[in-house]
This record gives structure tokens, sequence and C-alpha cells, in this order.
């Protein structure tokens, strides 16, 4: 029985606009298990980058607001706590990654400062051993050279460079859970495999991961389980192999259908037609309605509840029981 | 006859240091560079971040200037054209960017962006706004786009909107440069469908250049590989991929995760492509190759030709 390291339950999350109010994320539930990588992937607009700062309660005041729903971390509700204690957790016990590092670095501080700066915040001991520490966790990172790097600022190292101090950042104070947006998405793909083992090494050593992700091809290389996101809900969740072998919403089947792979013959993408709906504008029912290749009446006036298939397989569709053991 | 035809391009960009902007050396972004392409050929460029894939692009469009050598156009130097003919040559040779957003005037409603070069070659039908909706209609969009502006729509159709600029003068030949890496997934797969009809229906050749290899292998037949300035590999598509000659090509493909299939890796490449001002000797892939031998850190490897293909590296044999 794994533990639950973080559930988030009902999570709502609304922003204020010259044109109104929008549901960014509408009753989003999931658990992250202790040790394990969990996968977030939907595309831009679809509420994972808003979850996962919800989390670490960065989202901006006061456009943005936690309508709802309660984030669970070691048996405390993160949303109930104040600012000290809150700040007690970030880069502490949920540490975060971004998606550029270049500028979730500060480009006026040299490394070794900001690795350091990072680690006492949390922990108590002094500079001598937090410098120590720092450079142990650089080279743990695979920064050749780390004694020297301490020294650098960060416009000095490459993307994939700053990528890992950021990672050894996120490491240094040992937290249980990671949030990793878009790690990998401003790398190139050989330096991306890097990365790769090096967030597999963190989750060996008991760290839990939640990656988010546009990119099925690092959902499939990664993750042990993958929520699904479309339009600020999430319409499917499983294991990978599941989510993979027998998608079972339509939105899952016809992204993995339309993502270009490396193809020997060239055949025409089977594209998903239309686009994602505006947030001022989701449909009565489904959010997926407009786009679905399956769509018939009840999908436009009825909003589809999570169906629970094998394995603690779920799709949010009227007929995910028939497209489950469906062939793509 | 090759509708594009690069000869030993070079572009290079001066490092300047000092009060007095001294040249104290250079960024050797496009160092010696030959391709050919046939009509109705899509030749993918492929390489990650600082191979020179987009310098080459825009050298070849004259938004960089060549150190060396020559880019012929239906068999004429583009560098050394007049005025008044490279004008011409715009009709013929066109280009759709990465960022679709920066490339559309944010102060221009869609009518008249994408009937701005029609105006200018003299090619505007009389009746402005049934051309204007024929031009959209070729691209997936309607005729409520006409009087809009280009921050009312997605990166998708905005894509669509360069793409309708671009084909509304029949050109030969289109450089795209990254088309569709600022765009979603789903729409990717849209844009790229559309790239391929457009080609049929207008027997449109392209220069397609991208760093992620599906793209490359969902719409182009022939493949050239980019490394620190230099082509690595050329050769058909299908046979590059599923038979990679250089060990970059090699580590390209293995690195692409492929949904459904786990992959083996053996050997990861370490570290990173080294600076582009300051290029290893001999074969430049030697720091990283793991199959590196005395002769790569020591010789440029010269091009080894097999029936359609081309590899630079000492260890092919063909």
């Amino acid at each position: 029985m794994k533990r639950k390291l973080l559930n988030v339950e009902k999570l709502v999350v609304t922003f204020k606009t010259d044109q109104g109010v929008f549901k960014a994320v509408d009753s989003v539930s999931f658990s992250v298990n202790k040790g394990e990588i969990l996968g977030m992937v939907g595309e831009s607009g679809c509420g994972k980058s808003v979850t996962a700062m919800s989390i670490l309660r960065l989202i901006p005041l006061p456009a943005g607001a936690i309508e709802n729903g309660r984030i669970i971390f070691n048996e405390k509700n993160l949303l109930d706590l104040n600012i000290k204690e809150m700040r007690k957790i970030r880069g502490n016990a949920i540490s975060m990654i971004f998606q550029e590092p270049g500028a979730a670095l500060s480009p006026l501080h040299r490394i070794g400062h900001q690795m350091v700066e990072a680690l006492l915040l949390h922990k108590k001991t002094d500079k001598k051993n937090a410098w120590r520490l720092a450079e142990e966790w650089l080279t743990k990172a695979g920064i050749p050279d780390a004694k020297e790097k301490m020294f650098a600022y960060p416009y000095q190292l490459s993307g994939g460079m700053q990528q890992r101090v950021m990672i050894a950042m996120a490491l240094i104070t040992k937290p249980e859970l990671i949030i990793a947006d878009e790690p990998t998405t401003a790398l190139d793909v050989t330096i991306q495999l890097q990365i790769f083992e090096l967030l597999r090494d963190i989750r060996r050593s008991g760290t839990s991961i939640l990656l988010i992700t546009h990119d099925m091809g690092v959902i499939w290389e990664m993750c042990d389980r993958v929520l699904v996101m479309y339009a600020s809900k999430i319409v499917e969740e499983g294991s990978a192999g599941d989510i993979f072998s027998s998608p079972a919403h339509p939105y899952t089947r016809g992204l993995l259908k339309s993502i270009p792979k490396l193809q020997v013959d060239s055949k025409r993408l089977q594209a998903i037609s239309g686009q994602v709906p505006s947030p001022f504008d989701y449909p009565k029912g489904c959010n997926f309605y407009d786009r679905c290749p399956h769509a018939f009446d009840r999908c436009k006036n009825e909003v589809p509840k999570q169906h629970v298939l094998e394995n603690n397989h779920k799709a949010a569709c009227f007929i995910a029981e028939k497209l489950v053991s469906t062939n793509l | 006859m090759n509708i594009l035809e690069v000869i030993d391009l070079k572009t290079w960009f001066p490092i300047k240091r000092g009060i007095l902007s001294k040249t104290t050396g250079h960024i050797r972004a496009v160092d010696g560079v030959s391709l050919k392409i046939k009509k109705g050929e899509v030749l993918g460029l492929v390489g990650e971040s600082g191979c020179g894939k987009t310098t080459l692009g825009r050298t070849i469009l004259g938004l960089e200037n060549a150190r060396e050598g020559k880019a012929l156009f239906f068999g004429k130097d583009l560098f050394a054209m007049t005025r008044h003919e490279k004008k011409k040559i715009r009709k013929r040779l066109q280009i759709i960017f990465q960022d679709p957003l920066s490339s559309l005037n944010p102060g221009m409603n869609i009518i008249d962006i994408i009937t701005e070069g029609l105006v200018q070659f003299g090619m505007l039908e009389k009746d402005k706004i049934s051309h204007a909706i024929k031009l959209l209609h070729e691209v997936g969009l309607d005729k409520n786009a006409l009087y809009r502006y280009p921050h009312e729509f997605s990166g998708g159709q905005r894509q669509r909107i360069n793409i309708a600029r671009a084909v509304s003068l029949r050109p030969d030949f289109i450089v795209c440069d990254e088309p569709v890496s600022a765009l979603d997934v789903s729409v990717q797969a849209q844009i790229i469908n559309l790239f391929l009809d457009l080609k049929e229906k207008y027997s449109l050749s392209y220069l397609f250049i991208s760093h992620d290899l599906s793209v490359v292998s969902s719409i182009t037949n022939k493949v050239a590989v980019m490394y620190l300035g230099k082509i690595v590999e050329y050769g058909p598509v299908e046979a590059v991929i599923s038979n990679p000659g250089h060990p970059y090509t090699q580590a390209l493909i293995d690195a692409v995760p492929v949904p459904g299939i786990h992959k083996k890796r053996i050997k990861i490449l370490k570290g990173e492509a080294p600076s582009p001002s300051d290029p290893p000797s001999g074969c430049r892939f030697h720091t990283r190759c793991p199959e590196t031998k005395k002769i790569c850190r020591e010789q440029e490897p010269a091009e080894v030709i097999s029936g359609e293909r081309r590899v630079w590296c000492h260890l092919y044999k063909g």
C-alpha cells in the first residue's frame, strides 16, 4: 500500500481579468505517493502549472484566488498555513524546479551564494559547512568543476548547467517532494536525457516528483503514473502503462495519435480538429465536446464524472469503458 | 534543376571586446556548409541549439551576411544580386518564422497582412476581399478573420496567417524556421498537415529547420544533420533515421522518447556542445563521441559518399 505524500482535494483556482473571472483549475483531485514520479500532462491553458503553483501557494494575488479545496501534506492542509509556516515548507520539504532556469536564478548573485542561501534559510548550520554541502550537491547534479562553478554567475552557464544548478538548489534541503514544471522543455534533447538520469536518481533516493509537461515523450520516459488535463479539468488518470496502451479519454487518444513520431514512412498526422475553448467560453457539458469524434447529445449538456476502470485507471467520459478496450 | 544550391557557406559573427570594440575572435555559426535542394523536395535541417541551422536559413535569405561561399537560387547567386533583382526574388523565396506573433504587424488587420505582398507584386485580384477569403480558406481560416488583428488569434491561427501570407505569392521555395516549435502538440499536427497539403497543391519546396527530429521525419524527404556549424550527415530521411551513419545522428535518434518503446540507452552523450567560437580540432564531435579514435582528434573527416547518403565521419565505411 503506497503512502500518500500529498493529497489534493477538489482544488478550484480562479483568476480575475479585464474580461471577467475564469476558472483555471476546476475541482482537481489527485495524490502523489511516496517515491513516485507523477506526471501531469496537458497543453497551454489546461491548468497544470496553476495547479502546481497552488500547492506552494505561489498563485499571484489578488488576481488569482484559491476558491476551494484542500491540499494535504504530512497531515496538514497547506491552504490553512500562515505565511511563516508556508515559508518553512517552500524550498524545504517541497521544492520547485522551473522551466526557464535562467529566469529562476538571480542574475546578480554567484551560484555558491544562491545555493548557500537556499540551505541556510531552512537548516541550522554554519556558512563553511553550507558551502561544502553546496559544492557536493553541484557535483551530484552533474556539474563538472563544482569548486570553480560556485563562483560563477548564472549567465556564464549554459541552459543545461543552469537547470542542474536549480536541481541542486532544490535538492540541497532534501525535500520529500519536488515539483518540476517543464524542467527539460528549454533544453536540447541530448541534454534532456542527462536531466532524466538525474531525476531518476532523485527518485531512487526516495524523493517524489510531480512532473509537469506538455510532452508525452517525457511522460513516457519518466513517469509511473499520469494525470491528463484539459481545459481546467483532469480528464484521465492512470499508470503510464495504461495511459499509453489503453487510453480511455478521447482527448488522450487524440493527443497520442497526433504526436509526430520518429517515423520511417511519411504519413499524414491524425490531428485533433478545432482548438481548446476559451476559459470564458467553457461549454455546458464536457469541455472536449466541440473537438470530440465520439461526441453525442449527453456530452453537450452534462459534465461527465470520472469513470473508474481497472487498476486505478479513471477517465471522465461517458463511453470510457468502451474506448479503453478499443485500439487507437 | 536545383532550386537552391549552397556552396561552402560560412557565416561568422565577430566577438568584440574592450572599449574600442576590438574583434578578438569569431563565433563560427556556419562554418563551411554545402547543400542542394531540388524542385519538390523538402530538406530538413536538424540539430541542437547553437549548431547554426537558423543562421544558415537566415544567411540564405540575406538576413545575415555570409563571410564566404555562395547561395544559388535557380542558378543565380543570391549574394551577388542587385537590389532590383533581390526584390523580384522575394516573390519566389519566402520565409516562415518560429514565433507566429512577432512575425505579424500588430497594427495591421489580417486582410491587409495577407494581401500586402500581392499588392507589392501586382498580383492582387480586382476583388480584394474575395481574393483574401480564398487565401484564408487555403489555410483553414474563415472570413471572420479578415478584419481582426493578430493579438486576437491563438498561436496556431497566427501561424496559419503567416503561411497564408507566404503562400499568397505562389513562391517556389519557403524557408521554414522552426515553424511549429512554439505551438501546442495537438496544433503542431494540424500545421504539419497544412504544410504537406500546400506542398502538394503548389509544388512547393521547403528548407525545414527544426531541432525536433520527429517533426522533421513527418514532413521531409531528405535530412541534413548539423553540429557546431557543419553538416555531419545527409541523406533520405528514412535511411538516415533507420540506419544513421554518424554517431551524433545516432545520439539524437536515441535521445528522442518514443511513447510505447522502452529504449535501452547504453551510451548517453556526456557534456555539452563546445562553443562555436572555439571548435575542437579535427572532428568537432570528437569531444563527446563515444567512438573517438586518434584520427578524430587530429583530422577533420572528409565526406564519405554512399549512394544518396553523405556522412562526415572517419569511422563510416558506407
